[in-house]
């Protein structure tokens, strides 16, 4: 790891940890180096999706280029190699999160389709009327509706674990609310809307004094801080590869593996059967019992790259800089008169949500588009968050480990001009 | 174009300020409708007095983006008294003036000036997201004449 060309020693503190080299961090990204409306492009965008650096973007064009075939099928050489590269991101993705098995690792299309694979395979045959589904207010829609339609199939009761003004959520309701009822627990392990990092190690341990599994919708999670799934005894983590600098379309679902053997299927198809007939049919082996069909190979392919690129940097000194990225941030924006914060909890990560007085954060990120610069704007898929608040949206600058304070101060720059138009 | 001040014109701005039949509904109302626009969140109610198929009176409530709350405002100016028929061809130009692609279009478009002070909204153009928050109050004033509830965008 020494010798990874995007470290560097730092040598003007006392402190032992190594740096980003963001410079040349930067460099590895092209998508960054652009201009938009007549200004060099600043990218805070990070929470909808990550830039892809160019090892990922050739590695997909190596792989149409010289190796595109199906998977598990052919015995041609062009097979064996997609086939090799494919399963070997399974360990890359293993290895990422410390998984026990690769048979624990299944490839989605992200994390809204191992939600609802979750949902549908294991809640679906299990829950019944009485049975109750426990998730938080801050919950991202993906880890809300899936739930809502398991519970019209099955007549479960959804409960939602309230968060105080702040944005944190309220330990004390989640231990109430646990109980002989509860049949599954699902908590987003970072918010997406308030950056919130959720107490979820704690959480699972109360839950699983209760025999209760416990889902962690790690979407916005993974980038920004190491998961080790056996460390937290998560019983599924989700995530996808498009906000882990991958391509969009692809996702991982991690589940324990006596969990997936006793799961049935989520779709049916070619690739998780191990024999067919019309009188019965087998199904394959974990993990393909759950991917049926093609799947989409230069995706995890391209999530591999993706990894392998991570690798060579670590993450501790990924989250200490973006920890000391959203600090700056946050006191430069919280002196600004007419600016509130939305989210302010003691544990957050790379996520600055915030409203302007008197201006729609529609109307903030359009002249902040006009000055190069990328946020969101609305509701961020988290409607019982803005309802929380009383709030039809918010305006939101996302962090990834290639921000910069230049960044920083261009939006802060970008905020100015948003008052001068709106107060003339 | 490039100065947010082509998009952001001080008519927009003061409509957005101080909107023009906001919050009203008339007491003898009989056609209204309820608009959203999923994508952002803003919700607009438009409430039209229609007698003899003219446009006696029109207010709207509701929140949205300084575009969509602009275009509302500038909207009740511009068709308050008018035939029921003149509002929807009006609708039709401000739909010309925003995306060049009416799917109704008949080719015929009448010069720029019927358009008035809704010109304004041609900046808008330039920002083809934010294009249904100028159509938002146009669609509900729209549904609520053709006696439905709901409009979006979507």
């Amino acid at each position: 790891m020494n010798s990874s060309p995007h470290m560097l020693e730092r040598n003007f503190t006392t402190d032992p940890e190594r740096v980003l080299d963001l410079k040349a961090l930067r460099a590895d990204f092209p998508a960054l180096h652009q201009q938009v409306r007549g200004h060099p492009l600043v990218y805070l965008d990070n929470g909808a999706t990550s830039q892809k650096p160019q090892s990922v973007i050739d590695t997909i064009r190596h792989y149409y280029e010289r190796d595109n075939s199906n998977v598990h099928r052919g015995v041609h050489t062009l097979s064996e190699r997609a086939t090799l590269a494919y399963e070997g991101v399974r360990k890359k993705v293993r290895n990422f999160f410390n998984a026990a098995s690769i048979r624990e690792i299944i490839f989605v299309r992200g994390t809204t389709e191992a939600i609802n694979l979750v949902a549908q395979s294991y809640g679906r045959p299990r829950f019944s009327a009485g049975d109750e589904i426990l998730i938080t207010e801050m919950e991202h829609h993906s880890n809300i509706v899936p739930w809502q339609l398991l519970c019209q199939q099955t007549g479960a009761t959804l409960k939602v674990v309230p968060f105080n003004d702040a944005g944190e959520l309220d330990v004390d309701a989640y231990h109430q609310l646990l109980g002989p009822k509860t049949r599954l627990v699902a908590v987003v392990h970072v918010s997406n809307s308030l950056g919130t990092v959720n107490p979820v190690a704690e959480m699972i341990k109360a839950a699983h004094q209760f025999d209760v599994p416990v889902l962690v919708d790690g979407a916005q999670a993974v980038a920004h801080r190491k998961v080790d799934v056996q460390a937290l005894d998560c019983d599924f983590y989700t995530c996808s590869a498009h906000k882990l600098f991958g391509p969009t379309g692809t996702g991982v679902l991690y589940a324990k593996e006596a969990l997936l053997a006793d799961m049935e299927p989520y779709q049916g198809g070619g690739d998780m059967i191990s024999r067919v007939s019309f009188e019965k049919t087998l199904y394959n082996d974990l993990p393909y019992k759950f991917e049926a069909g093609t799947p989409n190979i230069a995706g995890v392919i391209g999530l591999g790259a993706a990894l392998d690129y991570l690798d060579e940097l670590d993450m501790a000194a990924i989250a200490a800089h973006e920890d000391e990225l959203l600090d700056y941030a946050t006191t430069q924006l919280q002196s600004l008169p007419g600016v509130r914060l939305i989210g302010t909890a003691t544990e957050k990560a790379s996520i600055l949500s915030f409203c302007i007085e008197g201006v729609h954060p529609h109307d903030i990120s359009t002249i902040l588009d006009g000055e190069g610069i990328a946020i969101r704007a609305g509701h961020h898929c988290t409607m019982p968050v803005m309802t929380h608040y009383g709030l039809s949206a918010t305006a939101r600058a996302s962090f990834a480990l290639y921000n910069n304070r230049a960044d920083v101060d261009a939006l802060i720059a970008g905020i100015d001009k948003v008052k001068e138009i709106f107060q003339s | 174009m490039n100065d947010m001040r082509d998009l952001y014109e001080e008519l927009i701005l003061d409509h957005n300020r101080n909107p023009r039949n906001y919050p009203k509904k008339p007491t003898d109302c009989n056609c209204t409708a309820h608009g959203h626009n999923p994508l952002c969140g803003d919700e607009f109610i438009v409430n039209l007095t229609v007698e003899d198929g003219v446009i006696k009176d029109i207010g709207f409530e509701g929140a949205g983006c300084a575009i969509s709350t602009a275009s509302a405002s500038l909207m009740t100016e511009a068709i308050i008294g008018m035939p029921v028929e003149d509002a929807d061809k009006l609708f039709s130009e401000v739909r010309h003036l925003l995306t060049d692609d009416d799917e109704d279009d008949d080719g015929e478009h009448a010069d720029e000036s019927v358009l008035g002070k809704l010109s304004v909204l041609k900046g808008v153009k330039e920002y083809p997201m934010r294009v249904k928050c100028a159509t938002l109050a146009w669609h509900t004033m729209h549904a609520a004449l053709m006696g439905k509830k709901d409009s979006t965008t979507e």
